[in-house]
């Protein structure tokens, strides 16, 4: 079954490209400037309110379109062909870092305020703040959410079928179709979702021990 | 007047915003069929959800490990996959064609969407509802149980009013998700709301206004969901607030100090 491996892949640079935007989102939520919090506050509000399905269509054809006539007018580029992988990775990865986003700043802001500001007393610059003080704190505040998004997100590249993508899901329907064993061979996909989702549980798990490892002894004290 | 409207639309809106208009009340039979099928699918799922969660949240092993199974193999696999299992593979089995509910129910796409849809939320609202059923405090059973009442008594007038209302902010997503996946109903050939718009695209070789417009109408039922439940939860959940935000006033001197 190759389609298992598109689909890891798929999932994955999904969650890279998830990952930044989330990133990008919490900080641009978080930052004073108005224009910035303005666009975040839109771009989570649309990812997270239009079915993902919907998106990856509309980039898929619309986006292909508009690309190319964005090339013809300037006449910077040929036709090109937008590929099912990266319309559907962009787009998925694109839709979860609004969810990322909200995780993050919830994550950002539970962390006090004066821990930061001490930051800025032993003289940290900002980098070295988000590093030292921010980084290790609001990865713990922020597993549990991730967790959730990341769960949401394996099985959100299923749809990624619909535009013929031959991942796991593709490769199933059409074997399936021509034995004529459909229900056999959809629940073998079934199953490969399940043991997916079942090993990223126990890595998460693992990163949430490790990363609470003091706080839940301080719990028990 | 209109006709220079209509003119200029056509000339200008990047978009075309007139094919839209003349196809609207296909959208909006579309809308009404997503409507439908998220409405029906989240009251059957509700309402299996609740003896589930109960199960879930008691420690009788024989019934808890079914539901555990069940509830698991839901939340762990997509719903498109989910779909597909009922929709195209049951009729691999020859004795399933054979009953029935076949040819009325199980041959019928829409009657598959909505039998996964429900299955799927049912998964979902099971556990969530058995996260605010053990959450409930001890002190609260604890006063029941001295009343003198019994545990059906117990269930329905202390737990489940209480695990009921701290599960809606939890359960407004539930919303919001089956929403979001009821776009699968347009895969197995559905004219759902987004089915509608890819029928659009199809018929008059489009790229964007089937989409957009589908795009556009499932953010408007989605910000009207989530401000209805917002409201809700103003009204069942005022005693979980802080004081001072129900009396809406900031209080001045000491207690305005924040630390």
């Amino acid at each position: 079954m190759s389609g298992t491996w598109v689909t890891i892949q798929l999932a994955l640079i999904s969650l890279a490209i998830s990952l930044m935007f989330g990133l990008l989102g919490a900080w641009a939520k978080l930052s004073k400037n108005y224009l910035a919090q303005k666009t975040a506050a839109g771009y989570t509000t649309i990812v997270r309110g239009v079915p993902d399905l919907v998106l990856i269509l509309l980039v898929f054809y619309g986006g292909q379109e508009l690309f190319n006539s964005l090339g013809t007018a300037t006449g910077l580029w040929d036709y090109v062909e937008i590929s099912q992988f990266a319309a559907g990775a962009g787009t998925i990865g694109i839709v979860f870092g609004g969810y990322m986003t909200e995780t993050f700043r919830g994550a950002i802001i539970a962390i006090p305020r004066g821990q930061i500001e001490a930051g800025v007393a032993c003289g940290m610059n900002r980098f070295t703040i988000f590093r030292r003080v921010i980084w290790p704190q609001m990865v713990r505040y922020a597993l549990p959410g991730f967790s959730n998004n990341w769960l949401v997100q394996i099985k959100s590249t299923a749809l990624v079928s619909v535009i013929g993508l031959q991942d796991v899901v593709y490769n199933g329907f059409v074997a399936g179709k021509s034995t004529r064993q459909l229900f056999t061979f959809m629940f073998a996909v079934l199953i490969i979702y399940l043991l997916l989702t079942a090993v990223s549980d126990l890595v998460l798990r693992w990163l949430d021990r490790k990363y609470s490892k003091g706080i839940v002894r301080s719990d028990n004290g | 007047m209109g006709e220079s409207v209509i003119a200029f639309l056509e000339t200008w809106s990047p978009i075309d915003i007139v094919l839209i208009a003349q196809n609207f009340d296909r959208f909006l039979w579309g809308a009404l069929v997503t409507l439908q099928l998220t409405v029906i699918s989240l009251v059957v799922g509700g309402l299996l959800s609740i003896p589930l969660a109960i199960i879930r949240s008691g420690n009788n092993p024989f019934l808890n490990a079914p539901v555990w199974a069940f509830t698991y193999l839901f939340r762990g696999t997509p719903l498109l996959v989910q779909t597909y299992l009922i929709y195209y593979g049951l009729g691999q089995f020859e004795w399933i064609r054979q009953t029935v509910v076949w040819e009325p129910i199980l041959s019928q796409a829409w009657w598959c969407a909505l039998i996964a849809f429900s299955l799927n939320t049912a998964a979902y609202t099971t556990e969530l509802l058995r996260g605010s059923i053990i959450t409930t405090s001890k002190g609260e059973v604890e006063a029941a149980k001295a009343c003198g009442l019994g545990k059906w008594m117990r269930f329905r007038r202390i737990v489940l009013p209480s695990a009921f209302r701290r599960a809606l902010p939890a359960y407004s997503n539930e919303v919001i998700f089956m929403l979001h996946g009821s776009v699968v109903a347009s895969t197995i050939t559905i004219q759902d709301l987004l089915g509608v718009g890819r029928w659009l695209n199809g018929r008059y070789y489009l790229a964007y206004e089937g989409f957009i417009t589908a795009a556009v109408m499932y953010l408007i039922i989605v910000l009207l969901v989530s401000r209805g439940f917002r409201l809700w939860e103003k009204h069942w959940l005022k005693h979980l607030y802080p004081l001072d935000a129900v009396e809406a006033k900031p209080k001045k001197g000491l207690a305005s100090f924040r630390v």
